[in-house]
């Protein structure tokens, strides 16, 4: 089975189906093995204490926010740009995932930020463009829903996700460009991690295991708007036929 | 040529219906003058705040009249027309931007200093915001013609097009009152954000109709 066959709807679902198990059950493993380092080898900050240890559910949240964004675009290339018949599949799969992960990823910060800053919100430039970005997920979920027919919806959506991307450099280079009190990059910078590996190692796990949530949950949700468009259909097709 | 006359038409029905261009306005105007009851007649906190009061006042406005940019054309039917035209859509829809900046955003940014006199704010602050409203209004409404496409091509809009729209508008918002601020208070100087408030306009002039081209394209059934 080459990966053609993927674009065709059925053999996608079976395939997700063997898949997701498995997905599954590697989640699950890798979430025990991400918190129990994070909880029980990674050590306490010397000033926060054990408050410290909320970053290894706010970090992954944050990356994941901005990746799902960038699976949507990809998405949204293979709808305009190569007609793939799955493309806004997942595009919708995505946006409501992505729109849990930027909310986590705000209100651990925000309870992180309680402790740490002394106040539960600011409006320093990472904080607000990560809550535009949540907003942006919002509009976009919104946009499906106001569209009857799918596909209709899909190049909607597809253009305005593509003009929304440009909020992710934005973000991400948002605590270089402006004075925050958010923290510079500690990971992904110019010269390597600055963090010790006693730390790293642990969110690093629990990125991948929260990558490995995404997806399965991604899956998961393609197959389930995969057959809610059949039924879609068969509804559209009894309602033809009834008046017949 | 074809954009002229389409340039022309725009602005002759916006002029005459009546619609558009002084309703805007006076959104602004009840927009500003709701402020202030708000608020309480603090002149010193007015002047404070009143360079960021205005720009919200036109973002609001602005928001509000963007449906109306291909609404009528739609309803005509010349919005097909204008599909399936020779004229490259690009260009048809920077065309009709231009024209409903001219008799919906300068209307705003005109009446802007009268607004500011409202508000207890100085000869400089009112020119500061007056320039700053100038340059970043065209970057509004070129960043509203991607909702306004999008709002075409859905039956029932609603309030989702400022929804969408907003997000995109926010830098907008943040660097324009930026730029007045610190024209008046700030240790940051003018000329930073009043050039990224250049940038975003300039930048939204060619975005703005690529995207809302394809939208015009992919919505039309």
């Amino acid at each position: 089975m080459s990966l053609i066959d993927l674009a065709n709807p059925t053999r996608f679902s079976s395939l997700a189906g063997r898949v997701l198990p498995w997905l599954a059950a590697a989640t699950l493993i890798l979430f025990a093995a991400g918190l129990y380092l994070a909880f029980f080898v990674a050590p306490d900050d010397y000033q926060m204490g054990a408050v410290v240890k909320i970053m290894f559910i706010h970090v992954p949240n944050a990356w994941l926010c901005m990746f799902v964004w960038g699976v949507m675009s990809v998405a949204s290339l293979g709808t305009l740009v190569w007609r793939h018949p799955l493309a806004d599949v997942a595009a919708k799969a995505a946006a409501p995932l992505g729109a849990a992960f930027t909310f986590l990823a705000l209100v651990t910060g925000s309870l992180w930020g309680r402790p740490m800053w002394g106040t539960y919100w600011v409006w320093d430039a990472r904080l607000t463009s990560v809550l535009v970005l949540f907003l942006m997920y919002l509009g976009i979920i919104a946009l499906w829903r106001t569209v009857e027919d799918p596909s209709r919806a899909a190049r909607a959506a597809a253009i305005l996700t593509l003009v929304g991307a440009i909020n992710l450099p934005i973000i991400k280079f948002s605590v270089d460009w402006w004075n925050t009190l958010h923290q510079p990059a500690s990971v992904f910078r110019v010269g390597g991690p600055a963090i010790d590996k006693s730390i790293l190692v642990p969110l690093l796990v629990m990125a991948i295991a929260f990558t490995l949530l995404f997806v399965t949950l991604h899956l998961a949700a393609m197959r389930t708007e995969i057959l809610r468009r059949r039924i879609r259909t068969l509804r559209l097709m009894q309602a033809h036929g009834a008046r017949a | 040529m074809a954009l002229a006359a389409l340039f022309s038409r725009d602005i002759k029905i916006a002029l005459r219906v009546g619609g558009g261009a002084l309703t805007g306005v006076l959104f602004f105007l009840a927009v500003i003058t709701l402020i202030p009851f708000a608020l309480g007649p603090d002149l010193a906190l007015l002047r404070r705040i009143g360079p960021a009061i205005l720009w919200l006042g036109a973002l609001l406005a602005s928001l509000l009249a963007l449906d109306r940019l291909f609404a009528d054309d739609q309803a005509d039917g010349s919005l097909d027309l204008l599909l399936t035209g020779t004229t490259p859509l690009e260009l048809v829809v920077a065309t009709k931007a231009i024209a409903h900046w001219i008799t919906t955003g300068l209307p705003l940014v005109v009446v802007s200093p009268v607004l500011g006199l409202v508000l207890n704010l100085e000869g400089d602050a009112i020119l500061v915001v007056f320039v700053t409203l100038l340059v970043g209004t065209p970057a509004l409404t070129f960043i509203g013609v991607i909702g306004a496409a999008l709002a075409a091509t859905l039956r029932r809009g609603g309030l989702l097009l400022p929804i969408l729209i907003l997000p995109l508008a926010v830098p907008v918002l943040i660097f324009g009152v930026s730029a007045a601020n610190a024209a008046l208070i700030g240790p940051v100087p003018f000329g930073a954000p009043f050039a990224i408030l250049c940038a975003l306009t300039l930048f939204s002039m060619v975005l703005g109709p690529f995207a809302a081209a394809a939208t015009l394209r992919h919505g039309a059934e």
